[in-house]
Formats: structure tokens, C-alpha cells, sequence
């Protein structure tokens, strides 16, 4: 039995992880008092400008230009809500919009194009250990870097002044501001920050994921990332363990399709969505852990007056 | 690492040159000249007091020096030089601390994370955490520097407050009405502390409406009215009543309370409460009992943290419990939740104004129709008529006189004294059959506070059941038929005012709390 789901399990770890690094991203900038809800938008524009710099300068390159361009595409959201007071939700949908189709024209020269993909990197010892080993240590190195990412960002939150000042910030900006933070900058930084961890999420996508560039190839996982990081309370760890529900889910369908269940095919697809909510919202029922975790600022524009 | 050695040692000045001086300072608000070319100078190790009526522009002004706020117009020179403050960092770097009136603290953090932020950068919150239990209790204002603040009561937020400016080290010192929410001994601790630190160099900057205080403390006095210094006064050579006179140019009146002739009937009845405590620092309620009849006001005494804002949450409705724990007019409510029991005519002030009592961001007319929408004529199918509710808060503004640019004009832009006048009117204009108020003068000029006051006393004689939870002892002898203690979760039995006195009450204030800590 369990050598049947290894497969399964590993396939599920793929999967979870663009919606790790974009829901890590996400989180950062919702942590900050920012809502916004153009990661798609930003995987997508990360997806597109990844795959070509992979196509030309290799995979490396492929992830740090996906990075750049999502970080990129940040930037006139963080204009417009940041400096210019605009709505937030607003902007963030009109941000997922211009992805899409921004990405789909660059797009268009390279739909013919494929990539080699990335081998799985064993880690050496630990890969051996039984079950656990082949799940979480013969995978690709990017794997590991979203291991990496959710506990860098798990230790800065808890851990550190930055993510002390990014709390606070994200609570109260008011009160930030009158005893002295830049609480604009700290908030750019943070929604640059989430847009470079989307279009990292995007060029996983492209490069390594399914090597190849197709239209609208994030296929909703934006969305999915926003609202994981909801239902996490904004715990990184809890975050982590909704994508890889989601990854799991979504592996689990397929075989199911694969093996002709008798379900309708869309009804199947959507068991992941609704699957990961539910447990999620079981999860998150503490209210006063909510109200901790929530970020009261969230969503509310900050002008400083004075 | 410790704290880092105070960065800006009181330097040695010349002889006789201010610390700070301000020359001609100028800020205009939409709608009014919040400070009209003020100058001012405060000298090394001087306590200096700023007084003045709600609004005159005291706390504007100290944002400014502190760099919160930027002057139109005007000139600040610290120690002989002129200086620019853009922001608080800067502020904080030349040496200059203060204390808010509205408290600047971040609910969800503890109480070490809350300092460690208007600390250097490089400080280490083990180390931080120690020193802030050391340094508090020190200074006569204990702290759990592991407490989650939204968990702690007003008073503690202000020692978290004072606490925090004091690690900075500063030259100067401005504290922004500290104590309106501290006990009369934590008071004196921090008065000690501050004549000491004044006795080191450090200057202070000191705003209150307690006049005994400034006359306890401060040196010199400047006063200011509707944005100007009006003058100045050794405070130790005034009485209180001249020093109000000052301030408010007029004689401070005086409460009277005429005899109740009504009927005598039970407003609020609380029936043994008893309620666990629900985080892990609250305090568990026992077995309270309170009578309010019609045409009295009941005073509940006692140090915030004592099980206050437990009881005021259980009677609010915030909080319910068995159907008859809390009965109006007979009726029971305890099962009801705060709408409900409003509906029913109970009428609230909660101690903390901006939050709970308004909403910082909506406009004095919004705010008037949070509570007062179920007043007859001010809806009209269940939709809100907004020209009523614009006369319902303009009354309230005229009535009370509330300083301020219209009631449009939104909550968070009053002086702390203006807002809690609002407050407490409109819940007065709603004719209720019990009025609960929590500190209700809290940081209220001396002359608005006794109009306040005596408009509760008024209240009562109409029949209505007032009962008010202070920490002001005068206040409540003041005003008060009956005054209970509560202390450690209980509540000992009210008293009739003429049968007791301070004495006796701070006694149960401080032996209940003894008994129940046992
Ligand atoms: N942010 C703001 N926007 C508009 N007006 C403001 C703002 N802050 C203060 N004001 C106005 O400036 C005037 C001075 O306010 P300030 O808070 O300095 O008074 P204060 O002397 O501290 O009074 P209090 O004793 O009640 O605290 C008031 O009329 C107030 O309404
Ligand atoms: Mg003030």
C-alpha cells in the first residue's frame, strides 16, 4: 500500500510548493496591513519572464528573473494603495488582470518552446531514511528551498526586530508611525517582497514544474495561496501545511481520474478546494487565536498627516 | 547586552540656557489654529507644566516638539541650537521621550515587544524583559513584561507607557496627562521618580488636569487657551483654585446635589455574579452583588485590574451569563447581549474613549448614531435619518460643550477631553433608566470635569440609576450617595459617603486585595 502512495506523496510535494512560496509572500505582505490580491497576476508575470530568461541564461537565471518581475509587478500596486491611498481589493484584482494578460502576450513567442525541467537532487543520508526519506529528501532543490523559505520567514515573524516592527506595523500603523516607523517604506518592502516570492512561485511553474509555458498556467493557485494564508491564521507553518493538503488533494484526484472513478470529472477537480477549506476552517475555529494572528490593519489604507 | 548607556548623557549647558526653547510655534487643523504662535523654554532638570482647558492645543504642541506632528510655522532649539524634528526617530535620537495620552501600543504584542520598539534596534528582548520587571517595580509601577497588552487594563497600558519612555533615557521627559488612570500610590512612586530624574538634569514637560499634582510637582506652569499662552505661575505659590481660574477663566463651580424626592425603586439590580476568569490575566469575579436604586449614584472604587473591567464587560453585556445575574427596572438582561440591554435602557461609557467608546475614523455624527439610533425619531423604517442624527450629535456638542470643527468633524481629531464630553453626552441624551460610566472625567479639564460631574448628579435626580466606576477617590465622594470597593474580584458592600471616608476605603481597597492575593 504505502509503496503505491510514496508516488502520490511525492507528486504532493511538488505540487504544494509554488503555492508555499507565493502563500509565503502573501503572508509577508498581509502581516504588514496589505491585502493584495493580485498574486495570480504576479505568478503569471513571474511565470512568463522566467521561463524566457531560463530559455536563454538557464534555470538560475529563470528563478531571479522571476523574482525581479513579480517583485516589478508589485510595484504600481504598491503605488497605487501605499502612496495613493487607492482600494486595496481594487487594485489588487485589476493587478491579477494586467498578469494575465501581460503575461499571455509576452507569452505568445514562447508557447513552441520547452525546458529540460530540474532532476531530483537526493540529499545524501537523509534520502535513505524509509518512507520519509524518499517523500521529503529526493526531491528538487527548489523543494528544499521552500522548506528553507518557510522557516526563514516563520523565525524572522517570531523571532526577529524586522519581523517585531513588521507586526506592529501591520496592527497598528498609527501608533508605528507616532513613535517613529517609516511605515510606507516598511510597507512597499513588504509587498515587493511578496511579489518577488510569487513570481518565484511562477517561474517554478514554468521551469521546473510542468517546463513549458501555457496561457493562464497558474490555473487559480494565486487565489489558492490568498486564501491559505487566511484560513492559516497568518502562521507560516499552518500555511505550509494547507498547501501541501492542497497538493496532496490535487495529486489524489488526478489518480482518482486516472483510474475512472465514477465521478464527473469537475466535480473531482474540486474536491482539493473545497477539501483544503474545510480543514482549514476546523483548524482555525479559535477565535481568540484569530484575533491574535489577524492583522488589524488589514486591507485599511495609511496616510501619514500630521 | 544590556540597555544600551543612556545615548545622550545631559550634557553640561552653559549656565542658564534652556534645554528646549520654542519660539513662536504655529499649527493650523482644518477649521482651527491649534497652536497661535506659541513660545515656550524648559530648563535642564526643571519640571515644567503645561495647563490648560481641553482643546487649548497642550498635546498638539508636544507632539511637535516630539515630532509627530510638523509646525506650520516657528522655531524649536534644543540645547542653544536650532533643530528640525521630522519624526519621532529623530526626536528620540536627540534624547527626547514621551508619554501619549492616547496610548500608542500595539494590542497583540507583549508588553517587552511594546517597549522594545521605541528602543535601539540592537536590543535583546531576554535581557529587555528582565530589566523592565526590575525597572518597573523600581519605579512603583509593576509590570509582566510577558503580558499581551490588549489583555491588560487601562492602567496598566499607561505604566507600559511610562515605562517605556523612561528606558529611553531621555533629557527630556514629556508626559501627556500620565496619571489620569494610575492609583493614587503608583502616582507618588512616579512623582518620586520624576523629582529624581529632574535632580539629574532631566528636564519634564508635564500635562494635567490634576491640579494638585501640578502643584506637588512642577516648578513653573505655562497656561495655555485656544492655541496661545495665556501666561505663567509658580504653582507652588497658587491655590488650586486660582490655577483653575487660569486655566479656564472663570471660578471652578461647584457640585451640589439636591435630595432625591422620586420614587425609590431597584434601576440595577447585579445578583451575585461570579465569572472565571477567561485569560490567563483577568481576574475571576466573585459573588458580586450591587444594588443602584433610581435617584442615586453609586460609586465603585478601587485600582483598575481589580476585576473593573471584568464587571463593566458582565454588565455592559459584552459578556453574558444566567438571565437574572443582571436585572433593569426589574427586568432581567443577564443573558442579553450589549444591544439588547441598551434597548432596555442601559446606557454605557466604557473607560477606554477611542476603540470602544467611538470610532477613531467616523465622523461625531456616525459615532452619536452607534448607540443613539434606537432613539425615537432618529430612524425612521429602520433606515437612519440623517438630518435627525446631525441634530441629535450637534445638540450633544452645544449641550456639553464639546470643542470641535462641527459634527462632522471625525472623533480622532478632538482633544482626549472634548471626545470623552461627547461620550458621556450622548449617552446622557438618551434618557436612560441606568447609566454605567467608567472614569468618567478621565483626562477632562477641571472646569468641564465639574460640569460633567454635576450633569450626572442631575441625571440621578431624574430617577435614573447612575452607577460610576472610578479610581478617583474625590470624584466619587464628590458624587457618590454610596461608594462599594472592589478589590481582588470582590466586592465589598457600598456605604453610605457620610458613613465613610478615604481612609476606610483605601484600606478596603488595599486589605481585599491583600486577602484575595492570599
Ligand atoms: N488630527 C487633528 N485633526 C484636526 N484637528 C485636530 C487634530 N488634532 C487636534 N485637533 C484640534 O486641535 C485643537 C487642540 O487639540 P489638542 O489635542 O492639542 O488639545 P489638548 O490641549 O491636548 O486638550 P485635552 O486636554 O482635551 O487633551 C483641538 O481643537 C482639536 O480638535
Ligand atoms: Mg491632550
Amino acid at each position: 500500500m504505502i509503496e503505491h502512495l510514496i508516488p502520490v506523496l511525492i507528486g504532493t510535494l511538488a505540487a504544494a510548493t509554488p503555492l508555499i512560496f507565493a502563500g509565503l509572500g502573501e503572508l509577508v505582505t498581509e502581516k504588514s496591513g496589505v491585502i493584495n490580491l493580485g498574486v495570480e497576476g504576479m505568478m503569471l508575470i513571474g511565470a512568463v519572464a522566467g521561463f524566457g530568461a531560463a530559455l536563454h541564461w538557464g534555470l538560475f537565471a529563470g528563478f531571479v528573473a522571476g523574482a525581479l518581475a513579480g517583485a516589478l509587478a508589485a510595484l504600481p500596486f504598491a503605488l497605487l494603495t501605499l502612496s495613493l491611498g487607492a482600494n486595496q481589493a481594487a487594485s489588487g484584482l485589476a493587478l491579477t488582470i494586467f498578469g494575465s494578460g501581460l503575461s499571455a502576450f509576452v507569452g505568445q513567442y514562447l508557447v513552441s518552446e520547452s525546458l529540460p525541467g530540474l532532476q531530483p537532487w537526493p540529499i545524501p543520508g537523509l534520502s535513505a531514511i524509509p518512507v520519509l526519506g524518499p517523500i521529503f529528501f529526493n526531491q528538487t532543490v527548489v523543494v528544499y528551498l521552500s522548506y528553507a523559505a518557510a522557516i526563514f520567514v516563520t523565525w524572522v515573524l517570531a523571532k526577529t526586530r524586522w519581523g517585531l516592527v513588521l507586526r506592529a506595523v501591520g496592527e497598528s500603523p498609527e501608533a508605528a508611525h507616532t513613535i517613529g516607523y517609516p511605515v510606507t517604506s516598511i510597507r512597499y518592502a513588504a509587498v515587493c517582497f511578496g511579489g518577488a516570492m510569487a513570481g518565484i512561485a511562477g517561474a517554478y511553474l514554468s521551469t521546473v514544474y510542468t517546463p513549458l509555458w501555457v496561457q493562464n498556467m497558474t490555473a487559480g493557485r494565486g487565489w489558492i495561496a490568498v486564501a491559505l494564508v487566511v484560513f492559516a491564521t497568518w502562521k507560516p507553518l499552518r500555511l505550509l501545511l494547507g498547501a501541501y493538503l492542497f497538493g496532496g488533494m490535487t495529486i489524489l484526484q488526478l489518480h482518482a481520474q486516472g483510474l475512472g472513478v465514477d465521478l464527473p470529472s469537475q466535480l473531482l477537480s474540486a474536491i482539493p478546494y473545497v477539501a483544503t477549506i474545510v480543514v482549514l476552517v476546523l483548524i482555525s475555529r479559535d477565535r481568540a487565536l484569530l484575533q491574535l494572528n489577524l492583522p488589524a490593519s488589514l486591507g485599511k489604507p495609511f496616510i501619514p498627516g500630521g | 547586552m544590556l540597555i544600551p548607556p543612556p545615548p545622550n548623557h545631559p550634557r553640561p549647558l552653559p549656565a542658564g540656557e534652556p534645554r528646549l526653547q520654542l519660539l513662536n510655534i504655529s499649527k493650523r487643523y482644518p477649521g482651527v489654529l491649534a497652536n497661535d504662535q506659541v513660545s515656550l523654554n524648559v530648563m535642564p532638570g526643571e519640571i515644567h507644566a503645561v495647563l490648560g482647558e481641553n482643546g487649548a492645543g497642550k498635546s498638539t504642541l508636544m507632539k511637535i516638539i516630539y515630532g509627530a506632528v510638523q509646525a506650520d510655522s516657528g522655531q524649536i532649539q534644543w540645547n542653544g541650537r536650532e533643530v528640525s524634528i521630522a519624526n519621532p526617530a529623530v526626536a528620540r535620537e536627540l534624547g527626547i521621550g514621551m508619554v501619549f495620552q492616547h496610548f500608542q501600543l500595539f494590542e497583540t504584542l507583549n508588553v517587552t515587544e511594546n517597549i522594545a520598539l521605541a528602543l535601539p534596534p540592537d536590543t535583546d528582548l531576554k535581557t529587555l524583559a528582565v530589566r523592565v520587571r526590575e525597572v518597573s517595580e523600581k519605579y512603583g509601577l509593576p509590570l509582566d513584561p510577558e503580558r499581551l497588552v490588549h489583555a491588560l487594563s487601562v492602567g496598566e497600558r499607561q505604566r507600559v507607557e511610562i515605562v517605556r519612555c523612561l528606558l529611553q533615557n531621555p533629557q527630556l521627559l514629556i508626559l501627556d496627562e500620565p496619571t489620569s488612570v494610575l492609583t493614587p500610590q503608583a502616582v507618588r512612586k512616579l512623582f518620586e521618580t520624576l523629582r529624581k530624574l529632574a535632580s539629574e538634569g532631566v528636564s519634564i514637560l508635564y500635562i494635567s488636569h490634576k491640579l494638585h499634582e501640578i502643584q506637588a510637582l512642577c516648578d513653573r506652569a505655562t497656561v495655555m487657551r485656544g492655541g496661545c499662552v495665556t501666561g505663567g505661575a509658580n504653582p507652588r505659590q497658587e491655590s488650586t483654585a486660582s490655577l483653575a481660574r487660569m486655566m479656564i477663566g472663570r471660578d471652578l463651580p461647584v457640585c451640589h446635589a439636591p435630595v432625591y424626592a422620586g420614587e425609590v425603586k431597584a434601576a440595577l439590580e447585579i445578583d451575585s455574579i461570579s465569572r472565571p476568569k477567561d485569560d490567563p490575566f483577568g481576574v475571576t469575579l466573585e459573588d458580586i452583588s450591587l444594588t443602584v436604586n433610581s435617584g442615586e449614584v453609586v460609586g465603585i472604587a478601587g485600582i483598575s485590574g481589580n476585576g473593573q473591567a471584568e464587571l463593566l464587560a458582565a454588565l455592559s453585556g459584552e459578556s453574558t451569563g444566567r438571565s437574572d445575574s443582571v436585572r433593569i427596572a426589574g427586568l432581567p438582561v443577564g443573558h442579553l447581549h450589549a444591544g439588547q440591554r441598551r434597548d432596555r435602557g442601559l446606557s454605557f461609557v466604557p473607560e477606554e474613549r477611542l476603540g470602544r467608546g467611538a470610532v477613531p475614523s467616523m465622523s461625531l455624527t456616525q459615532n452619536a448614531m452607534l448607540t443613539a439610533h434606537r432613539q425615537p425619531g432618529l430612524s425612521r423604517f429602520g433606515l437612519l435619518d440623517f438630518k435627525a442624527a446631525r441634530d441629535f450629535a450637534l445638540r450633544c456638542i452645544e449641550r456639553f460643550d464639546v470643542r470641535c470643527n462641527g459634527p462632522q468633524a471625525a472623533a480622532r481629531s478632538l482633544s482626549g477631553g472634548n471626545l470623552q464630553k461627547f461620550i458621556v453626552g450622548r449617552e446622557i441624551m438618551q434618557a436612560p433608566k441606568v447609566m454605567i460610566v467608567a472614569q468618567p472625567t478621565w483626562g477632562v479639564d477641571v472646569g468641564a470635569a465639574a460640569t460633567l460631574r454635576q450633569t450626572l448628579l442631575d441625571l440621578s435626580r431624574e430617577g435614573v440609576g447612575v452607577l460610576v466606576v472610578s479610581e478617583e477617590l474625590e470624584e466619587l465622594f464628590e458624587i457618590c450617595d454610596r461608594i462599594a470597593v472592589l478589590a481582588g474580584g470582590r466586592l465589598s458592600a457600598a456605604m453610605p459617603r457620610n458613613e465613610t471616608n478615604a481612609e476606610q476605603i483605601g484600606l478596603l481597597m488595599a486589605g481585599q486585595a491583600a486577602a484575595a492575593s492570599v
